[in-house]
């Protein structure tokens, strides 16, 4: 049997995952990383995106996050998300219309509060419609 | 018949008094359901925020956040949470107490306190009563959202941070159960150290991606908000259990008070026929 470890997944609201791993794949601001079990302590924040928990016996579950906070221990890791979805009730439809909404308030810009703002919820929607590919992929 | 007039609206002013005490009572009930679920949706996160703190308190960091650092104490700040309503029993003032307990000791070693209020009743005693507020924050509604108090635990996070306070404390009502509510005072800064052994201390340290500075920076800013967020969210559940045991009691008073009104009423008019039947009698009698 494959090693596991065991993984939370907690958001400001609720609790979204919790239970044995093998792996979780999630979006660091430094690029993507996977953890295993044995992982050295790291801390690392998190860009908004897909979430990819291997549950123990090899059964995949895709989460969507809006950002947030890894923290792993060698036998344990947590990750804090300001806003999780299971990716299952993320709403493409949804998601294409934040993004279009997000470019049309890029395109006609007024101040620098409003671009960066902006700028965000646009990453949020294209993160959004990655793990949703993703999941179509997986299927 | 004359009798007891006084007696009779006093009884009905009384009845109409209960029937608002039950209805209350009632939403209250209602409201406390939908609060405590809050409170308990936004547990697990609490939690998992403080383990993974206590984990960076044990880390042997190559930099020391000043979130993490005792310092000699001559100013101490409190965020305190109460309700914004009244009519919910002692729940405010037995937490008040606690904090003029609480502030009284700091007092007697030489130290101030500065206050950030969190819910109208607080704001408002603290502003009579003479304490230095420098925040508040009032009119949250059912379900306040993390977003509200950033800006007023922003200020209290600041003052520690420039300096001018040493020690910060929350100081929330805790919710036990609907019948018990209990005022505590827990210290937010600097961060009091885990006790989980599960992670050995002083001997390893995080690789912080991308650096350690602004990783730690958000991460307990973060942590202090989750955790006045998680007091408030306990707070509210705690004012509606309190307004509901306060408002069964009223009625159940307002019960008792009727059934009294109503034996003297009643005693008052059978003595009034008593007299008339003996005058009657009496008066027969002569003739």
């Amino acid at each position: 049997m494959a090693m596991t470890l065991h993984c939370d997944v907690v958001s400001a609201e609720q609790k979204i995952f919790s239970g044995r791993v093998e792996m979780l794949i999630a979006a660091g601001s430094e690029g993507d990383l996977g953890i295993a079990p044995g992982h050295t302590p790291l801390l690392t924040q998190l860009k908004p995106g897909p979430v990819r928990v291997i549950k123990q016996g090899g059964e995949e579950e895709i989460l969507y996050v809006s950002g947030g906070y890894l923290e792993v221990q060698p036998t344990v890791v947590t990750l804090l998300a300001d806003t999780a979805v299971r990716a299952k009730d993320v709403d493409e439809a949804a998601a294409l219309e934040a993004q279009r909404e997000a470019e049309k308030a890029l395109a006609n810009q007024t101040s620098e509060f409003e671009y960066s703002r902006a700028a965000v919820e646009l990453a949020e929607a294209t993160a959004m419609l990655r793990t949703i590919q993703q999941l179509r992929n997986h299927r | 018949m004359a009798v007891g007039k006084e007696i009779r609206n006093q009884i009905s002013s009384i009845k109409s008094t209960q029937k608002i005490t039950s209805a209350m009572e009632m939403v209250a009930a209602s409201k406390m359901r939908k609060a405590q679920e809050r409170m308990q949706a936004t547990r697990p996160y609490a939690e998992k925020m403080r383990q993974v703190i206590g984990h960076i308190a044990k880390a042997n960091a190559q930099y020391q956040h000043p979130f993490m650092v005792e310092r000699d104490v001559k100013r101490v700040g409190y965020i305190v949470v109460s309700t914004d309503r009244g009519l919910c029993g002692g729940l405010n003032i037995n937490l008040f107490k606690a904090l003029i307990r609480d502030m009284r000791q700091w007092k007697e070693k030489g130290v101030e306190t500065d206050l950030c209020a969190i819910g109208q009743k607080g704001a408002s005693f603290f502003r009579n009563y003479g304490g230095n507020v420098i925040a508040a924050l009032t009119h949250l509604g059912d379900s306040p959202s993390a977003e509200q108090l950033i800006g007023n635990v922003k200020v209290m996070l600041d003052a520690f941070e420039e300096g001018t306070i040493d020690r910060l404390y929350l100081v929330s009502n805790s919710f036990v159960n609907t019948m018990t509510q209990s005022p505590t005072v827990e210290q937010l800064l600097p961060l009091p150290a885990d006790e989980d052994e599960d992670v050995s201390k002083n001997q390893w340290d995080y690789v912080y991606e991308p650096d350690a500075r602004p990783i730690l920076d958000g991460l307990l800013t973060r942590f202090i908000e989750s955790q006045v967020y998680q007091g408030v969210m306990e707070n509210l559940a705690c004012e509606q259990a309190a307004r509901m045991i306060a408002m069964k009691s009223a009625t159940d008073n307002a019960g008792d008070i009727i059934g009294d009104l109503q034996l003297a009423y009643n005693k008052a008019r059978q003595a009034a026929i008593t007299q008339e039947i003996s005058e009657i009698v009496s008066g027969a009698a002569s003739v």
